[in-house]
């Protein structure tokens, strides 16, 4: 390889120090391998014992993991878990689209609406957990209207109900994702080519058809990544369902999620790291296996300027 | 349909798309602005305040160390930035620019860090935190942040797409990898950085499991946490912890509109972040 390198190529070794690029790496490097390797590592090893908070523990097998299984509380976060991705994904795929849509032609004020609709983006999940538990009060703006309108007779019980608070905590995730998912359909449209509108146009197609055979298609990708990418924040909930459960998990503790037990198992001076570390790799898994598929997305179709681009421009 | 029709339907949905974005913040704002002689529960509700008043703005500061909160947030989102787009900016251009043994590993030592979320290793980084006695303290909070793997693969896309003839006229002018750095290669990322730099903010300013797991005593609160904080002690008072939402999510807000083409453009390059 060295041989068949430019000249100007084999000359950067003399214009460096060796020492020269792990500097530079240095701050970045420690900081990925103190903080996500070595602790995903001891994640891994901390799984097959029975570790406590101030005890190391001994090398218990498969133990925790048996322990899960029977677990009836790691199964109600694992379906509150698929119960999130299918009640958040369709909504975070298809609204995001039409906001885009809507925003996209250049108009009075449009500009305005954009930036409006991405607002609850940059609010804290925490801020938007406490806001939405206000406005879904029994005695909140919700109920207050609905009672209002006449539309009930008693309050709806949106956050003391299993299924309505995990519904409601839905709605929080898709109110404050919506502005994002809008952002990155609009630099998709971007890319649509105009002639194929004008083409499809000059054919004596309606704007609904344009938008099934033009639009809808160069979508897919996008439309596949961000099913991935809220897919995979669905199944770690955490800040949203803690919130308006008031810490409580709802009635019963049934609306638990698998980032709370993990936090609930292992918190405390007594708390069970071996155990959380076990659920703590059933999180991983479920979250590697999405990321990977979003990672074969994005490098199959890759844009200009992204990771694999770059890499080959330097081959 | 008319081209009239079609613009006022359009407009009609914006407007009602932008009321349902905006009008649980400016309910909140409603509510922190009422004063304590005024009915919050009313029905139908009322959504301007009778007398508006600052007193919850007030009152939320003597019941609990607000300010001392928001002096807390500033310090970690402040050092997270630094961190971010020192540690970053250095690792990117290295990747992308330097020519080294093992630069391959050291790329996939990022893209593996990436894969893992922080969710799964809250455990052990608590535990690490223990033992070295820096749990509960604000350090805690931002060193795991300190430098996003993500942020350093942003940067090495960035440093990557500079055309090369502008680092090979330097190399040959004789200047040494930290001046190409510094003048050559940063000042045509800017963008970049800024974009680092916002996200590693509202990240920081945002985040809540992590302080909430780290962080015992009250005092040591960041915002986010000493607003669940807030909420648990004062569970009746709505106004409070209306007053403590907007206080945590004004600075934000303003920053956003300021900047916006940043917030956007960041959307776009880290959409994997997620």
């Amino acid at each position: 390889m060295t041989a068949l390198a430019p000249a100007v190529r084999r000359r950067a070794p003399r214009m460096q120090g060796a020492a020269t690029p792990w500097l530079f790496l240095a701050p970045a490097l420690a900081a990925a391998v103190a903080f996500s390797l070595y602790p995903f590592a001891n994640t891994v090893l901390l799984a097959f014992t029975d570790a406590r908070t101030l005890s190391p523990g001994t090398f218990t097998g498969t133990d925790n993991f048996v322990r899960m299984v029977e677990d009836h509380r790691f199964w109600l976060a694992l379906r509150n878990g698929g119960l999130y991705v299918l009640g958040v994904v369709p909504p975070l795929v298809l609204l995001p689209l039409l906001l885009a849509l809507l925003v996209r032609d250049k108009g009075p004020g449009v500009g305005v609406f954009r930036t409006l609709f991405y607002t609850p983006v940059i609010a804290s999940a925490v801020v938007v957990g406490l806001i939405w538990t206000w406005l879904l009060d029994s005695r909140g703006l919700v109920n207050g209207t609905l009672q209002a309108l006449g539309a009930i007779s008693g309050p709806v019980p949106f956050l003391t109900d299993e299924y309505l608070l995990l519904a409601s905590a839905m709605l929080v995730t898709v109110w404050k994702g919506l502005g994002y998912y809008m952002v990155i359909y609009l630099a998709t449209l971007d890319r649509v080519p105009k002639e194929l509108h004008e083409a499809a146009q000059v054919d004596g197609a309606g704007a609904v058809r344009r938008f099934l055979v033009v639009t809808l298609p160069a979508m897919r990708t996008t439309m596949a990544l961000i099913s991935v990418l809220s897919a995979v924040a669905a199944f770690r909930v955490f800040t949203e369902v803690f919130i308006l459960s008031g810490d409580t998990a709802g009635p019963g503790g049934r609306d638990i999620t698998l980032v709370m037990l993990i936090r609930e198992v292992s918190s405390g001076l007594d708390g069970n790291v071996g155990y959380a570390s076990a659920l703590s790799l059933v999180l991983f898994a479920l979250t590697l296996f999405l990321l990977l598929a979003v990672l074969r997305l994005q490098s199959g179709a890759s844009a200009p300027g992204r990771a694999g681009a770059a890499g080959r421009g330097r081959r | 349909m008319s081209r009239r029709t079609k613009t006022l339907l359009r407009y009609t949905l914006l407007l009602l798309i932008a009321a349902i974005s905006i009008g649980p913040f400016l309910w909140q704002l409603s509510t922190a602005l009422k004063g304590a002689g005024e009915n919050i529960y009313s029905v139908p509700p009322s959504f301007l305040p009778a007398e508006p008043t600052g007193g919850n703005f007030t009152r939320v500061g003597e019941v609990l160390p607000v300010w001392g909160y928001v002096w807390n947030s500033v310090r970690v989102a402040l050092a997270t930035v630094v961190l971010n787009v020192v540690g970053a900016s250095l690792a990117g251009y290295a990747l992308a620019r330097l020519r080294f043994r093992g630069r391959r590993a050291a790329l996939s030592v990022f893209v593996l860090a990436l894969l893992v979320p922080g969710e799964a290793v809250m455990v052990a980084l608590f535990l690490m935190m223990r033992s070295v006695n820096l749990h509960d303290t604000l350090v805690a909070v931002v060193l795991p942040g300190m430098v996003g793997a993500l942020n350093v693969l942003l940067m090495y896309n960035a440093f990557g797409a500079q055309p090369r003839e502008l680092d090979e006229a330097a190399m040959i002018d004789g200047a040494d990898a930290w001046q190409r750095f510094t003048r050559v290669a940063l000042p045509s990322v800017k963008g970049t950085v800024a974009v680092v730099a916002i996200f590693a903010f509202m990240g920081a300013w945002d985040d809540f499991l992590w302080p909430l797991i780290v962080l015992s005593d009250p005092a040591n609160y960041t915002l986010t946490v000493g607003l669940e904080y807030l909420r648990g002690t004062f569970v009746g008072d709505q106004r409070l912890i209306a007053a403590g939402t907007i206080i945590a999510v004004a600075p934000l807000i303003a920053l956003f509109f300021s900047l916006q083409r940043y917030f956007f453009r960041g959307v776009n390059e880290g959409a994997v972040k997620g």
